[in-house]
């Protein structure tokens, strides 16, 4: 199945979303090789330049290095990643803001829902990842309906 | 060094209307390019001219740096909007035809892609459906192992399934050292499979053309959403 893309963005930079997406989950663990370009190509249903594109782009960032001949690999610096963790949560944390100021939701009234949120489901961490990844992807979608 | 060169390129049919007009590109090797424009606007003939089956009226079109003829139709693989082959032949008749034919079909990678779609090869094409017909065909032209290939019109009939399949075997076949040209109407479907695209206007000439995805980047807009607003009725 090939990956969805909105229309917005650049697909390069959708792509690299993605990656960091699966460096965070822990799927291409700190030190470890990510599969080489044509595999993700394939993958993902996209031009190989596009995915040497956005490689290039967490390259720029630190995120990933290139050696040599053995293909790329993920930083074992724990402050590249822990900023990516918080751009990416600020990215996130501002997307479902404006979102919710659009269907006129206060902040007050959101921090209450997350709050009540944390009593009732505490110990599912590790899944909140997967499914903050889903209300961006529903919510990307919705913007464009409306 | 660039896989397709038009210079001054310039094609006219009988009524003398110029189809394609002082048209100029280059495309370098390693690309996968949309040809994209409204109905009519030349895409099949600019296509063909490189593909050697129509000569230009004026103007002259390299192919890896050889003038459109004899020599370089072994380099280019096209795709023609039609199906051509004999209806009377089984698929394996027509890949043995090819392996004939051309020098750098790769049989192996036919059947295989052949076993992916569960195309029966022993079946007469004149059996199959419209649909598989298009997937043999592309199956066919995509095994050559050529150095520009020129599909027109490749996805138009297939189900959304094969569809799929049939553009990450083009990104599956990608090669450094080839070019790809398709012409389509589906932008959606291909857009996030092409290096750059080409938009076609009525006279031959070429509107915009650009880095695909850079699309987004400047304009915020698909390049579906794009194209439907350059060429709106």
């Amino acid at each position: 199945m090939a990956w969805r893309f909105n229309e917005h963005a650049p697909v390069y930079l959708q792509i690299a979303d993605k990656l960091r997406g699966s460096i965070m989950t822990g799927e291409f663990p700190p030190g470890g090789q990510i599969p080489p370009v044509r595999q993700i190509a394939l993958a993902a249903a996209v031009n190989p330049n596009t995915v040497q594109r956005a490689i290039a782009e967490l390259e720029a960032e630190g995120l990933l290095y290139p050696r040599s001949t053995q293909g790329c690999f993920v930083t074992e610096d724990g402050e590249i990643l822990a900023r990516m963790r918080r751009e990416a949560a600020e990215r996130l944390v501002t997307d479902f803001v404006s979102f919710a100021a659009e269907l006129s939701i206060t902040k007050e009234e959101l921090i209450k829902m997350i709050e009540a949120l944390k009593a009732t489901a505490p110990a599912e961490m590790t899944e909140i990842n997967e499914t903050t990844e889903e209300v961006k992807d529903e919510h990307s979608g919705m913007q464009e309906s409306v | 060094m660039s896989i397709l060169e038009c210079k001054n390129l310039y094609k006219a049919y009988k009524s003398g209307k110029y189809v394609l007009a002082d048209m100029s590109f280059s495309v370098p090797a390693g690309k996968i390019v949309g040809l994209l424009g409204p109905n009519g606007c030349g895409k099949s003939t600019l296509i063909k001219t490189v593909a050697g089956l129509l000569m230009p009226t004026k103007g002259e079109v390299f192919v890896d740096g050889i003038p459109v003829g004899d020599e370089t139709k072994a380099l280019v693989s096209y795709l023609p909007e039609r199906t051509y082959f004999n209806s009377q032949m089984c698929v394996n008749e027509l890949v043995a035809y090819f392996k004939d034919f051309y020098k750098d079909f790769d049989e192996e990678r036919a059947y295989q892609l052949f076993a992916d779609l569960n195309i029966d090869t022993r079946a007469r094409l004149a059996t199959l459906s419209k649909g598989t017909k298009e997937k043999v065909q592309l199956i066919m032209v995509m095994s050559r192992r050529a150095k520009l290939y020129l599909l027109d019109e490749p996805i138009a009939g297939v189900d959304p399934a094969a569809r799929e399949y049939i553009l990450s075997t083009i990104v599956g076949n990608y090669d450094p050292e080839s070019t790809i040209m398709i012409t389509t109407h589906l932008i959606t479907d291909v857009e996030q499979v092409l290096d750059e695209f080409m938009f076609l206007g009525y006279g031959g000439q070429i509107l915009m053309c650009g880095g695909a995805d850079d699309v987004r980047a400047e304009t915020g807009k698909s390049l579906d959403a794009l194209f439907r607003e350059v060429f709106r009725c």
